[in-house]
Formats: C-alpha cells, sequence, structure tokens
C-alpha cells in the first residue's frame, strides 16, 4: 500500500511482536512505557486498613506493621491514594514495556513490547496507539484473542480485518472475534487465508452474516516457508501478490469513500 | 494428592497447540482436561463435550450511574483513569458508564457527591464442567471483549484440580493461551510442567524464547515439540539448541501436515484420526513426556534443576 500513499504500521500484539523481523525497521527512539503504582510511606502511615479495603485488586494488603503492595495486581486506578486519611501514599511510575518508533522504508513503524513477567498488555497497547500519525493510512497488528488487549486495539479504528483459516477452530474463533468488533460497533471484512485447506463453512457463514470476504490467500507451502524465513511471503507468490494488493483497494477505496 | 498437572502453552497462536494438547488427553490415562485459551476456546472442537454443569462467571464489578441522582458535576469522569465515564453530548442525555472500558476500581463510586453511582459485580462469562469421551473437561465462555480473563483461568483450574481429587485423575492438562500476558501467567502459576508447542519461523522462536523466559520465572521445568518442522531445517536445528540450553527436555517433532486440520474437520485428534507420521510423532512425545513426568517425580526436589 505504501507504494500508493503514506502508510504507518503499528505493532499492537506487544505479548508476541513480530513485524518488525518480517519489515526489519530502522527504530530511531525507544520510550519505555510506565504505570503508576503506590508507594506508601512507613512514616506518615497509621496502618488503618483504609487503602487495602478499597482496592478492588486485593494488590494492597494491610498488616498492623506494615502495608504491602502487590504491583503486579494494582491497575493503578488511584483509588487507595484517594481514600488514605494520612496522604501516605504516593504513585510512582513503574515500567512494564516500551515502545519503540522507526521507519521500514517507506512505511512508518511502531512497535510495543511488553516486558516477560508484567501481565497487564493494555498500557502499552495504548502507549504504541498514542504514536499514531493521522496523515497515514494506519495498520494495527492485532493481538489474538477477544479480551481486553484486543478491546484496547480495535478502539478508535475504522475498519477491523479477520484474518482467519477455513477449518473448525478458525471459523469458531472467526465467530468469537466478530462477536467482539459487533459489540464495538465497527465495520469488518474477513480474509481467508490457506484458502483451500479445509472446507467452505467460513464462506457460508459470512454469507448468512453479511460479512464480505475481501481476499482469500491460498493455502500453498511456498508461502509458509517464505514465512518462515521471515521473509515477505508477496515476493514468493503471485497468488498472495493479488490478493494483498486487492486488499490495499480495497482499503484505499473504502478511504476515498469515507472522505 | 494431586496429580502433575501439564500446561500446553506456545506464546504464538496457529502452531498445533490445541491438536497437541487434544491428542496428549486421547492418549492420557484418567486425565482431566482444562481449556485455559479462555479468549478463543477451542478445545470443545475435537473433545465434543457432553455437558454436566454451567454456572455464571461474575468476577469484578462495573460502575452505573442513577440518572435519577446524578447531577451532573462531572467529578466522576475527572477521577476515572480509564476513560470510562461517557460525557453526554447534549443536556438531555444522561451520564453514563462504558462497560467495556470500566476496571470496575470505585473512584467514580468514591468521587460521586450524590451517591448516584454503585458499583455491580459484573457477569464476564460462563465457565462449564463437562464429560468427554477422555475424561472431564473444565472450560469456558468469555463475553466478547470482557476483562479478568486471568481470574477465569484461576477459577477453571482451581476447579479442575478438584475433579481430579474426585476421580483419582492421574493427569491434569491444560490447553493455554497465547502470548505472556494474564492468562499465561494464571495458566502458569502453580503448574508443574509446561509442554511448548512451537514452530521453526522466525515469528515462532521469538515467541518462544519470550514464553520460555517467562516459565523459567516462574521455575517451571519445561519440554518442547517442534510441530511443521520441515518448514526451515535450520531454524528446527535452533529451536532444538534452544532446549538444549535451556534444559528442555525435546519431546519430537512433526511435518506441515494437513493431518492436523483433517483430524480437526472431523472433531477426532490425530492419534484418533490416523497412524500416519504426525500421530506417530505425537504418540512418541507422548511417551517421552510421560517418562520426564516420573522421572522428574523419584528425583528428590533438592536435585532437582531447571
Amino acid at each position: 500500500m505504501s507504494k500508493h500513499e503514506p502508510v504507518q504500521l503499528l505493532d499492537c500484539d506487544v505479548e508476541a511482536p513480530n513485524a518488525h523481523l518480517f519489515l526489519g525497521p530502522k527504530i530511531r527512539q525507544r520510550v519505555p512505557v510506565a504505570v503508576t503504582v503506590p508507594r506508601v510511606d512507613e512514616e506518615a502511615c497509621t496502618h488503618c486498613g483504609e487503602c487495602a479495603q478499597a482496592c478492588r485488586f486485593n494488590a494492597i494488603a494491610s498488616l498492623p506493621n506494615a502495608t504491602v503492595v502487590y504491583d503486579e495486581l494494582c491497575h493503578s486506578c488511584g483509588v487507595c491514594a484517594a481514600v488514605c486519611p494520612s496522604g501516605a501514599i504516593a504513585e510512582v511510575k513503574r515500567e512494564i514495556g516500551v515502545v519503540e518508533i522507526g521507519e521500514a522504508g517507506e512505511i512508518g513503524f511502531v512497535r510495543g513490547t511488553l516486558n516477560v513477567g508484567e501481565a497487564r498488555s493494555s498500557p502499552v497497547i495504548a502507549a504504541v496507539k498514542s504514536y499514531a500519525d493521522r496523515s497515514c493510512t494506519i495498520l494495527l497488528d492485532a493481538p489474538p484473542g477477544t479480551s481486553c488487549p484486543v478491546v484496547q486495539t480495535l478502539r478508535g479504528c475504522d475498519l477491523a480485518l479477520l484474518v482467519t483459516e477455513p477449518t473448525p477452530f478458525g471459523l469458531h474463533d472467526l465467530k468469537l472475534a466478530v462477536e467482539t468488533v459487533r459489540a464495538l460497533g465497527l465495520p469488518l471484512a474477513v480474509v481467508v487465508n490457506r484458502d483451500g485447506l479445509g472446507d467452505d463453512r467460513v464462506d457460508a457463514y459470512c454469507r448468512a452474516q453479511n460479512i464480505p470476504i475481501w481476499a482469500r490467500i491460498p493455502h500453498d507451502r511456498a508461502i509458509a516457508e517464505a514465512c518462515a524465513r521471515g521473509e515477505r511471503a508477496v515476493e514468493t507468490s503471485d497468488a498472495l501478490q493479488s490478493a494483498v494488493e486487492q486488499l490495499g483497494h480495497r482499503i484505499l477505496e473504502m478511504e476515498e469513500t469515507a472522505r | 494428592m494431586k496429580p502433575p498437572e501439564v500446561v500446553v502453552l506456545s506464546g504464538k497462536g496457529g502452531t498445533g497447540k490445541t491438536s497437541v494438547a487434544a491428542a496428549f488427553a486421547s492418549l492420557a490415562r484418567r486425565p482431566v482436561i482444562v481449556d485455559c485459551d479462555v479468549d478463543a476456546p477451542d478445545m470443545h472442537l475435537i473433545l465434543r463435550p457432553e455437558p454436566l454443569s454451567h454456572a455464571p462467571f461474575v468476577s469484578g464489578h462495573e460502575a452505573v450511574i442513577d440518572p435519577a441522582l446524578c447531577g451532573r458535576c462531572g467529578r466522576c469522569a475527572a477521577v476515572c483513569r480509564f476513560g470510562a465515564i461517557v460525557r453526554p453530548r447534549s443536556r438531555e442525555e444522561p451520564w453514563r458508564v462504558d462497560a467495556m472500558l470500566c476496571e470496575g476500581c470505585g473512584a467514580c463510586e468514591l468521587a460521586c457527591a450524590r451517591g448516584a453511582i454503585r458499583m455491580n459485580e459484573a457477569q464476564r462469562g460462563a465457565w462449564m464442567r463437562s464429560d468427554t469421551r477422555f475424561g472431564p473437561l473444565i472450560h469456558a465462555e468469555m463475553a466478547p471483549g470482557a476483562e479478568n480473563s486471568g481470574k477465569l483461568v484461576a477459577l477453571l483450574r482451581r476447579h479442575a484440580a478438584e475433579v481430579a481429587e474426585d476421580t483419582a485423575a492421574e493427569i491434569i492438562l491444560c490447553d493455554g493461551p497465547p502470548g505472556i500476558g494474564c492468562p499465561t501467567i494464571a495458566t502458569m502459576t502453580g503448574a508443574d510442567h509446561v509442554v511448548f508447542v512451537a514452530e521453526p519461523t522466525e515469528s515462532g522462536l521469538h515467541d518462544l524464547e519470550r514464553v520460555a523466559e517467562l516459565a523459567a520465572r516462574f521455575r517451571l521445568p519445561g519440554s518442547l515439540f517442534i510441530n511443521k518442522a520441515d518448514l526451515s531445517a535450520e531454524r528446527t536445528l535452533r529451536a532444538e539448541r534452544f532446549a538444549a540450553d535451556r534444559g528442555l527436555a525435546l519431546l519430537g517433532k512433526a511435518d506441515y501436515d494437513t493431518a492436523f486440520t483433517r483430524a480437526q474437520m472431523r472433531g477426532l485428534t490425530i492419534t484418533e484420526n490416523g497412524s500416519g507420521p504426525a500421530a506417530a510423532a505425537l504418540r512418541e512425545a507422548w511417551s517421552r513426556l510421560t517418562r520426564a513426568l516420573a522421572q522428574r517425580r523419584r528425583t528428590p526436589p533438592a536435585l532437582r534443576v531447571l
């Protein structure tokens, strides 16, 4: 798509970011992502236990002589600091990941990486999205699943492109993804990957649900091998090349209509 | 005594994790099976469970604004750190909460001077206990876009441990979620062994490294099964070296094979659906895994190494 107009790629799959392996971007800026967690001033703390009682995430334990914070459970909501009658709770920054910004040729590139051992990927995804360049067509590589990280990625987008396989697992996960996208009220389209591998139940489902299939990528071992090597598989398969071009046109068309 | 709990993980989706876990379920003696991939559970498509019980998954809270009491001051929006309070666009429209953004912290309830905000318990889905041809299956359905998937995983595993005790199960097998975040951490906590299913691709190796690092922090012993091994001989070798460096037992490998899809289409495990090379590789992997688990049980804890 970058042949036609400026494009930016945001890798929002921060638990398993992989887009850089295919694009080989030059990174020119690294920005740590931090969340706030409470720090208790033991001098000022009276061990009244109000903070522990107010915290709905069980992230604070109030003991007779100490107040213990479990950083990993904290959602950074600030309730503990707000309820503390002695003003003993300050909020400090804790790093949970990093955002890297750069370019891969013509393509603007941003990726987020969640530190191993951290549970909450949503703040890292939000940080990645804060670097979105609205003058470009922005492509977001979303995490798998249907819960908070996916919702965080989808919010504010104009289209959800759901990539599936024509198999029972593919169809089942597609249905869950469609429900999630619809709950957010976004338009959606489907790409069938490894077309010809299984059966036509994905097609039947999309017809029944009025979901357009924008492209089909054939089931082809050569594509899988190119991906394994971390290559851009479009250079290996003409069928893939034309499927991707078709997708690019559809997206540009959609943008034209929106304007 | 709780039987060993083995979790199957991949870091990345689409590596064949569920197919491997299902094959293990069909080869195991008296297993309890848990589908911890609560975002996109697929195990039931192979195991075709008969539901025995079904219960709502209630976890955390959601703020609700009572328009009759709301004084429209906007204090709730000022304290909410998740942008979950939706400002009305006109005087007629009420102030409300976006349930998908609300994390249930209660900051708005505390800030509201008129007591117009209630924190309701939130139903995020349902969990089920079912029967399958291999043994009990504990699984769940999440509401689309729901929070607290880690808590749901923890709940499934607690019930699985109870069922395992009641049925004198010999092993608990968990099909894990992709990624390394909250549901994966909830799947690993307190487990006994992790099986990684990885593809010899650039992205597959990258994701394997991250999920293996997470398991190492839990001091969780592990093993590796390589799927689609013939896609890249060089990267298969790299995966094998990685396993050796990290002390992961090598369970074996399967080639890029439509046997995985063919079994899936019939709702069968690969080992039930045929006796080709993929089925043979999985049988061999299972016997290596059971040997590794037995050996570990015989080794005194002081001598155990990562």
